[in-house]
Formats: structure tokens, C-alpha cells, sequence
């Protein structure tokens, strides 16, 4: 008995004395719960300030799988309690039957605070079920920004596997995804507060004992002017296209819009099964950026590019060829788009008329090297130093290229191709707004998106005054003068703008004439332009998919510009738009979604693994197109006769052998220009 | 002596100091562990502690040969009580224990500790010392422990089923049953116990014992008692966190801070200095059973006397060695500091008992025959 008794004062003696340090830490990580505050994220301004996503005080539901008795049966009392959308509530059960470790799942976000009150007051009850007051992430322009901007969402098991930081597992804590939130996480991501409170073994907080606020993220400023990034992507309307400006003296990119987009308010939550599938049916590719992944033939608006090329290399620009509708090169006759001919043409003319027969003539005597290496000097084929995941930079063809690619010998119809950017020429439109700045301001002008100290500018691009000045003004003469597109004259008067249009064509002329038929077989429609064209200050593309020719691109092109010096009178013609398509491209894009869900009803169709696949897939996709439009470019083609408004109907097979017997959906390009008369 | 009155100077006071010391030391540990709350154990448990002291003052007025008369028919009516329980009792915590009588609730295997202890000692008292080394004096006793172990295991409560035997066996051992008999059932045990492990046990009673021998290995399921009550007794340190500081018992990290596992609620806040005081007043209350064992005057009373002492003993060395993690969670409460009543009343009838055979002791003063 005396023995037990020492025994039992002995291990009293260890635990409480000899122990005593260990077990009061313990105790005291008992007693005490130290639960990280998720930073705010940093701001991302634009040029003047304007916020172009913030936070936005909320309350907010999160659960945690890991901590939860019934995952499920919580999860359906919480859709009870919130009145969460059957879809939405699934998606939702889906993730949290998926989330690993100690990984938050998001129910619901933006809740008022009666719907947190009736979830806080039955947490006794519900395990592992977090309510608090945060922030969340907003785009106030929406889907204007989607691509440019990214979005935010949880971080994923791999995310949190390969950062070990706990802060991602905080509830409520956002990471970004896609764009420059998450180009620029570690910068926005600011530092975590901490709140020490003491809780009962059943989680309920008694006290608070201690609390160190969040330091938010720092900001990043944009060189994007946010209202006009905003203006270009609704002016794109129910196009599918793309809408880049520069500023030609900094490089500063004024806007990048991509549409159709995402709505990243909505995806911050996670996609939705249902939004997904929408997106992702959609033939115009809502996730994909098609500013740095879209590639395209760039169609004759690289005649400006080659004039230049032809002028260094010591063409007479008063030098004239006879345009009587098609050139022999060979054995193969190539057309001009209009196929009546342009007459005498020197080179001003080619360029405002376009006319192919020029380039045809004038390239061979040339040589293909000079024109590539112009090309790559004007930003063909070149990947920028931007924050951005990755860019699609295209293809300038040289004899070089051909051979080590395909083996193949350069031959001269290759060179007749290219002049016209067409063949195995594929370029995005930042690099064709790039090429646009550089020929305006004769300087070597490099985009940037991030607003910084002043630099020094940019180096000339060795072109001559001459020469810049020539190109300015014959490209002036596409738009102000007997050009190809005289409705895309600014409406402010002594402002003058300058471009050259390009007609892309995507299938042979037996398919379509590319200006009707089915959406995916009408040619894309391209525009560059700067103004004002004697001393260029913004510069610029556009490219509108399938559009059916520039016709589709130099309208927006215009109210864009004209929003750069007269905003109301550019408001006034979108609004008159937006009222025939129904409303902004928000209200577009909402509507669109609440008529899918409802036509879809609760869409089962599962979302890829992890978010990164999504965009993973569409680019996966569009460098698939690249290619194959890029194998086209072993054809000589036919352009476009219809191009000219006064068309004679298509004349099928009338061209080179090679083109006739393209009876796939083989993506030939082809040159025009299209428009009304001046 | 003479200023006092001889009835209450002839109290045995060197036991009744420091058993009242406790008890009103437990009633502060509850009322700490209701939250601050005298009325949610603290004032029951003085209630029910003077309810059974009177009873405990009261049995000390017995004479010898009624208990003596007593010891059988009091076995069977608690026998009977036992399986009444397994009959018609009402299921708690997993078990069915209880009685519902309507004012109280009874737990009969209680009762059941010091009438075994009675009944083996008349059983044994009785015995002609000649035949004490035969199976004569085993088998009868065999069954007398047998019966109720049995019943009290299909509740199932191990714990007390345990006690139980520990009481009857301490009385057979001081009893002059011969030592080669109890290496004997120890060596059987020892064989036996890993078949009863693996066959007799219930899956929760195998869990716990798992969980004693790895406490660490699963801190949020079935180890969480043991490493909760050790936090707490570990992070008091020398003094404690202070009276109503403790916050593994405030903030309910540890189960059942207020039953079996008050010790460590005291220790969070009394520390080393607490402990070694409940352990000293253990020590005080035991030695003096076993000195009224000693100084009695006939096998019976000293068999009862002993066996009463090792009720007590076995309740305080479980519960101990359970909250400072070196026995298995069996749930047996710590005597005169938990709070309940079943096993309040147990351990005052085996107080009550041992001032009992106190009194017998000084009328008759100590013989030399029995030694």
C-alpha cells in the first residue's frame, strides 16, 4: 500500500514537475486557437488609379471536410439555412467530397448578415463549419478584365502541396489563378493577421485574448486606361475578337480586351459545373485569351510592314506595276482580291487599295529575307516581356524555317504568301498592335502592362524619316483617303487616323464565301491603325474572328480611337449597340447563363481535375489551329473576290493547282480588303 | 477530555479530520469544476457527504452479531438487486447500471463491494481454522464471488467487477488461504487474460486497453481521456494555474472533470501541493483502517475491517493510477472527492463499517488469541 502510494506521489511528481513545461504548452495550445486573419489582397489599378479589382466586405460560410462529422448532411443543412441554389449547392457537396487534408471548402459568399447570424448561432451543432467576416474579390468591370486580370479562387491540393504555407488552407483565403493575379501573387498577397482566442473543446470561442491585423497586399498599377479597356471589350459586342492599344511613345498597353469572357466575380467561388459547361460549349471560346493565344494570318495588314521592307532594300515607292487582276508566277497565276485590277500601281496605292498584284510583283525582286527580317523588326514572331503565364508567338517564315521545319526548299510562291500574310505567317494581334507602333513611330517600341518610372525612350528602329513618313501617310489614305476602309474615319474632327485592313480567310472557297455560311467558316477580319497619323500617340489591332472580313474590325477600331479623344460621342454609338444586342457584355453574359442553367437544368457534367486544365485545354486547342493553319501554308491561294462589296460571285478553282483540290475544312488564307468606298 | 464529551471525544477524530479536510476540499474541486456554480455538484455532494456520515455514526451503534446475522440475507438482497438491474434497470453511458427509484438512482454493484467484503468475512469468521487449507474453505466462497462478478460483467462494468473481486480477494488472502493458491490463480490469470483480451472483452473495453499502452497514438478518439487528464495534471506545476483557473476542466478538454476524473481537475489548479494532499489524506484514512483491522479482537472483525480498507484502497489506486495514465480508463470514481452518490455511499458504509468495528474494539479490549 505505502508502495503504491509512492508510486502514485512519484508520477504525480513527473507529470507536474518534471513535465510541467511540456504539459502546459499542450494545455495551453488547448485553450488557445490561433487563427490566421487572410490578408487583403493588394489592389490592381489602372493608369489613373481607378481600381480595377478591390475587395469588397462580406460575410462568408467556409467548411472544413476534415474537421466535420457529416460532411454531406452539414452541407445540406448550410444550402438549407443560406438557400443555396440546388446547382450551385452540388458543386459545392462535389468539392468538399474531394477536398483533402485540412483544405477550407467555400459554400456560399457575399451572404447578409441575417443569413451568417442564423449560421453562427447553429455552429454548436455543426462541426467544422467557419462563418466570418471577410473580403472577397471584385472585378467591377467583370468580364471586360477576365482574360487581362485572371481571377481568384481557393488554392488546390496540389497549390498547397508544393507551397506548405498555411495561409492557404486559411478559410476564406484566395489565391490567384489565372492572369496577373496570379502573375503577381506574391506581391498582392500582403501578410496574414492572427487572433489569438480562447476556445472550449467544442470550438466555441469564449474570449478574444489577442489580435494582430492583416497588412494588405501591396498595389500594382496597370498601365491599362480602365475605361477604355472596359469601352473596347463591350464595343466588341457579339463578336468574338480581340482589341489591343499601345501608347506609341512608352509601350504602355492601354487596353487588352478579349471577348467573349469569363465573368471573374463569378469564378472566384470556384467554376461551376453548369458556367463551365457553358463556357465551355461556346464555339467562340469565352476562356480563351485570344490577345497572347490567338493566332491568326495576318492578312494584308503586313503590306505596310513589306512597303517598309521594300523601301529599305531601296524600292522606288514611285516604282508602278500594271494590277490587271492576277500575276503569273510561274506556272501559277495569282490573283489580286479584285479581280478586275487596280490598274497602275505604285506603292502608296498598294497599300490603300491593297492590292495583292503590287506585293506579288515587287516581293520576288526583293527577296523573302529582307521582308522576314523586317517582320521579326516590327515584332512578328516575337514573345514580349510581360507579365503573362505565356504567349503564342506565331510564325515568320524565311527559307531558313522552311527547310530545317519541313525540309523543303523556299520556293517563290512561299515568297508571293508571305508578302500578303498569308501561308505559313501566323502572329497574334499584341504583335500586330506592336507592328502597328513600331511603323508609326519608327521607333523600337516594347509593350509593357506594369506603370513604372519614366524610362528613356525607345530606341529608333533604324527605319528612315522618310520612309515612316511615307507609310503614315499612305496608311492615312486607307482611312481618310481612296482607301479600303473609309468608315473608319474618327467623327473628331483634326484628328486623323491611319490603318491598313486584312481579310484572314479560314476555309476554301467551296465551303463558303466567307461572309455568310456557317459562323466558324467566315474569315477573320483584321485592322491596325494609329493616330493621330502625322505624330502617332496611340497605336493599335483588332481582329475579329470569323467576322466575315475587316469590315468587322475597323468599325470597332474607330469608336475605340474615338473614345481616346471624344468619350461621349463613342458612349452614344456603343449604347445604340448595346441596346440591339441586349445590354452590356455583364448583362449579355448573366442572361446567357441564367437561359443555359435553366435549358441545362443541373448539368452533372464534371469539371477537369484541377482549374489550371481548363485554360490548359483551350490553349491546348488554339495551338492545335496554329498548326494546322500553319500547314496550309505549303498552298498557293485564292483571294477572296467577293471581298469587294461590288463581288461577281466566286470563282472556284481559277487559281494555282494547289488550291483546287482543298475540299477539307483546310484553313487557307486569304487576302482582301473589304469596305465601302470612301 | 474533560471539556469534551465522551461520545464525541471517542470518535476515531485521527480519521474524521482529515476525511472532512477532503471532503470539503472536493466540494471547492467541484464547485470550480461546475463552473463556479455551488449549487451543480458542490452543495449535493456535503449534502449526501452528511447523509452518509449519520448513517456511517448511526451503523456504528450495530453490535457484532447483528452484522454478523446480517451478512447473508444482506448478500442475497443485493444479489438480488443485481439482477433486478439486469432485468428491468435502465441503460446509461452504455451500460445498464441503474436502478430508478424513483428518488434516487441505485447503482446495486455498489452496494455490492462491502457486502462481499461481509459476507466472505462471516463466511470465513465462521471457518474452523482446520479446515481453512482445504477446498472447503474455497469452493462456497468461490461461488459467493462468482455470482455477482458475473452479473455485474453482463451489465457490463469491469471496473466494479473488478473491485469487487479485489475486495474478496484481499479477505481470503488475510483469510489464511494458503499463498501457493493465489501464485497459483495468478499463474492461471496470467495465461487466461490474453483469451479473455481477445474473447470476453468488448471492443471498447479492448480499445481502452490499447489506448493506455499508446495514449499518443489517436489523441482525438479513444486516447483523448488519458492525454487530456495527464495535460492537466502536467500543466498544474508545483502550486497549480489557481482556484477556478483551470482551463482544461473550464473549457471541457477534459471529460467528465467533476467523476473520474476530478483528480486531475484538482491537480490543474491545486498542483504537486494539491496531490500530495488528497495522497497524504488517502494515507491517513487507510492506515487507520488497517489499524482497526489490527487491533480486533476476532477473526471477523478483522477480516471485515480488512477487507473494507482494501474496498477503499482499490478505488483510490485505480482512479489514480487511471488519470495519471498508468492503468486503463475503467470507470471508477476517486472516493470522497467525485461526485456521486453510489459511490458516496459505498465508501461511507465501508468508513462506517471500519468506526464500527472501532467501537467493538475499544468496549472489548484487543485479545490475545487472534493475533
Amino acid at each position: 500500500m505505502g508502495g503504491l502510494g509512492t508510486l502514485l506521489a512519484g508520477r504525480l511528481a513527473w507529470l507536474s514537475i518534471a513535465q510541467n513545461e511540456k504539459y502546459q504548452l499542450e494545455s495551453e495550445s488547448n485553450r488557445v486557437n490561433l487563427s490566421l486573419i487572410p490578408p487583403r489582397r493588394g489592389w490592381i489599378l489602372d493608369r489613373n488609379g481607378a481600381p480595377m479589382a478591390s475587395n469588397r466586405a462580406d460575410f462568408r460560410v467556409d467548411v472544413v471536410p476534415d474537421r466535420m462529422t457529416d460532411p454531406q448532411a452539414t452541407v445540406a443543412r448550410l444550402g438549407a439555412i443560406l438557400s443555396i441554389a440546388p446547382d450551385a449547392l452540388a458543386d459545392v457537396q462535389k468539392r468538399v467530397a474531394a477536398a483533402k487534408g485540412p483544405q477550407p471548402v467555400e459554400v456560399a459568399t457575399g451572404l447578409d448578415y441575417e443569413q451568417f447570424a442564423a449560421v453562427s448561432v447553429r455552429l454548436p451543432d455543426m462541426h467544422g463549419v467557419i462563418p466570418q467576416r471577410g473580403f472577397s474579390r471584385f472585378y467591377p468591370t467583370g468580364p471586360s478584365v477576365g482574360h487581362l486580370i485572371g481571377y481568384v479562387g481557393p488554392a488546390s491540393a496540389e497549390e498547397y502541396a508544393k507551397d506548405k504555407n498555411p495561409l492557404l488552407v486559411t478559410p476564406g483565403y484566395k489565391i490567384g489563378k489565372d492572369g496577373l493575379e496570379k502573375q503577381f501573387e506574391q506581391r498582392l498577397r500582403g501578410t496574414p493577421g492572427a487572433r489569438r482566442v480562447e476556445v472550449t473543446a467544442s470550438g466555441r470561442i469564449v474570449r478574444e485574448l489577442e489580435t494582430r491585423e492583416d497588412v494588405q497586399g501591396r498595389p500594382i498599377q496597370l498601365t491599362i486606361d480602365g475605361p477604355l479597356q472596359d469601352y473596347a471589350a463591350r464595343r466588341i459586342g457579339l463578336e468574338s475578337g480581340s482589341v489591343v492599344m499601345l501608347d506609341c511613345d512608352t509601350g504602355e498597353i492601354l487596353c487588352m480586351a478579349s471577348m467573349p469572357s469569363f465573368d471573374p466575380n463569378s469564378f472566384s467561388s470556384g467554376i461551376g459545373s453548369v458556367e463551365y459547361a457553358m463556357l465551355r460549349d461556346d464555339e467562340r471560346v469565352p476562356l480563351r485569351n485570344k490577345i497572347l493565344k490567338g493566332l491568326y494570318p495576318p492578312g494584308s495588314t503586313v503590306k505596310p510592314m513589306v512597303s517598309m521592307a521594300f523601301l529599305k532594300e531601296g524600292l522606288d515607292p514611285k516604282a508602278t506595276v500594271f494590277c490587271g487582276g492576277g500575276l503569273r508566277v510561274g506556272n501559277r497565276v495569282f490573283r489580286c482580291w479584285k479581280r478586275g485590277g487596280h490598274g497602275t500601281v505604285d506603292m502608296a496605292k498598294g497599300i490603300y487599295q491593297s492590292c495583292d498584284v503590287y506585293f506579288y510583283h515587287f516581293a520576288q525582286s526583293v527577296g523573302m529575307d529582307p521582308i522576314a527580317a523586317m517582320a521579326r523588326r516590327c515584332g512578328m514572331g516575337e514573345t514580349f516581356d510581360l507579365p503573362v503565364a505565356s504567349q503564342f508567338f506565331g510564325t515568320v517564315p524565311d527559307p531558313a524555317w522552311k527547310l530545317k521545319k519541313y525540309g523543303q526548299p523556299w520556293a517563290t510562291f512561299d515568297t508571293v504568301n508571305a508578302t500578303i500574310g498569308q501561308g505559313y505567317m501566323l502572329s497574334n494581334p499584341l504583335q500586330l498592335a506592336v507592328m502597328a507602333a513600331r511603323l508609326a513611330s519608327g521607333r523600337h517600341v516594347e509593350p509593357r502592362l506594369v506603370r513604372a518610372a519614366k524610362r528613356p525612350p525607345f530606341a529608333a528602329a533604324d527605319f528612315s524619316p522618310e520612309h515612316v513618313s511615307f507609310v503614315r501617310a499612305a496608311m492615312s489614305d486607307v482611312v481618310n483617303g481612296p482607301g479600303t476602309a473609309g468608315r473608319a474615319r474618327l467623327p473628331v474632327p483634326k484628328v486623323l487616323m491611319a490603318g491598313k485592313t486584312g481579310t484572314a480567310q479560314v476555309v476554301g472557297l467551296n465551303f463558303s464565301d466567307g461572309k455568310s455560311g456557317p459562323w466558324k467558316y467566315r474569315d477573320h477580319g483584321l485592322f491596325i491603325f494609329f493616330a493621330p497619323f502625322d505624330r502617332p500617340r496611340y497605336a493599335g489591332a483588332v481582329v475579329i474572328e470569323h467576322g466575315g472580313g475587316s469590315g468587322a474590325a475597323y468599325p470597332i477600331a474607330r469608336d475605340v480611337m474615338t473614345f481616346l479623344f471624344d468619350p461621349g460621342k463613342a458612349m452614344d454609338a456603343l449604347r445604340g449597340f448595346e441596346q440591339s444586342w441586349g445590354g452590356t457584355a455583364q448583362q449579355r453574359l448573366a442572361a446567357k447563363y441564367a437561359a443555359y442553367a435553366s435549358a441545362a437544368g443541373i448539368d452533372a457534367r464534371p469539371l477537369p481535375r484541377s482549374e489550371a486544365d481548363i485554360f490548359a485545354r483551350v490553349d491546348a486547342e488554339a495551338r492545335l489551329q496554329a498548326n494546322l493553319t500553319e500547314r496550309q501554308g505549303d498552298r498557293a491561294f485564292d483571294p477572296r473576290p467577293e471581298a469587294n462589296p461590288v463581288s461577281t460571285g466566286p470563282v472556284p478553282g481559277a487559281a494555282g493547282p494547289a488550291s483546287t483540290p482543298s475540299v477539307s475544312s483546310s484553313p487557307i488564307a486569304g487576302d482582301s480588303a473589304a469596305g465601302e468606298p470612301p | 477530555m474533560s471539556i469534551v464529551p465522551t461520545p464525541i471525544a471517542r470518535q476515531p477524530w485521527r480519521m474524521l479530520i482529515p476525511l472532512i479536510g477532503l471532503v470539503v476540499f472536493g466540494s471547492l474541486v467541484l464547485y470550480s469544476a461546475g463552473a463556479g456554480d455551488w449549487n451543480r455538484y458542490a452543495s449535493s455532494h456535503l449534502i449526501r457527504f452528511g447523509v452518509f456520515l449519520t448513517m456511517a455514526i448511526v451503523m456504528t451503534r450495530f453490535g457484532r452479531d447483528l452484522v454478523r446475522f446480517a451478512a447473508y440475507p444482506g448478500y442475497a438482497a443485493v444479489l438480488v438487486l443485481l439482477i433486478a438491474v439486469d432485468a428491468i434497470g435502465f441503460v446509461g453511458g452504455g451500460a445498464q447500471r441503474w436502478l430508478d427509484l424513483g428518488f434516487m438512482q441505485l447503482q446495486p454493484s455498489e452496494l455490492m463491494k462491502p457486502a462481499i467484503v461481509l459476507v466472505l468475512a462471516r463466511f470465513y469468521g465462521d471457518l474452523p481454522f482446520g479446515m481453512i487449507p482445504t477446498w472447503r474453505a474455497l469452493l462456497p466462497a468461490g461461488m459467493l464471488i462468482a455470482a455477482p462478478m458475473a452479473l455485474v460483467l453482463l451489465q457490463p462494468d469491469l471496473g466494479t467487477a473488478l473491485a469487487i473481486g479485489f475486495g474478496a480477494v484481499t479477505v481470503m488472502f488475510l483469510a489464511g488461504l494458503p499463498l501457493s493458491w493465489f501464485i497459483g490463480a495468478g499463474a492461471a490469470a496470467a495465461l487466461i487474460a490474453p483469451l479473455a483480451f481477445f474473447f470476453g472483452l468488448h471492443d471498447y473495453q479492448r480499445r481502452r486497453v490499447f489506448t493506455f499502452l499508446d495514449p499518443e497514438s489517436d489523441p482525438l478518439g479513444d486516447g483523448y481521456h488519458i492525454t487530456q487528464s495527464k495535460i492537466a495534471i502536467g500543466s498544474g506545476g508545483l502550486f497549480g494555474k489557481g482556484f477556478g483557473e483551470g482551463t482544461q476542466s473550464h473549457l471541457a478538454y477534459l471529460p467528465e472533470p467533476h467523476t473520474d476524473f476530478v483528480f486531475a481537475t484538482m491537480a490543474e489548479e491545486w498542483g504537486f501541493a494539491g496531490g500530495l494532499f488528497v495522497l497524504f489524506v488517502f494515507a491517513m484514512i487507510l492506515s487507520w483502517g488497517l489499524s482497526v483491522a489490527r487491533r480486533s479482537t476476532d477473526r471477523f472483525a478483522k477480516l471485515l475491517a480488512a477487507g473494507m480498507t482494501a474496498t477503499i484502497f482499490f478505488y483510490v489506486a485505480i482512479n489514480l493510477m487511471m488519470v495519471m495514465g498508468l492503468a486503463p480508463v475503467v470507470g471508477i470514481p476517486l472516493p470522497f472527492l467525485s461526485h456521486g452518490g453510489s459511490s458516496m455511499m459505498t465508501n461511507m458504509i465501508c468508513i462506517g463499517t471500519l468506526m464500527m468495528i472501532d467501537r467493538w474494539n475499544r468496549r472489548a479490549p484487543r485479545g490475545s488469541l487472534s493475533g
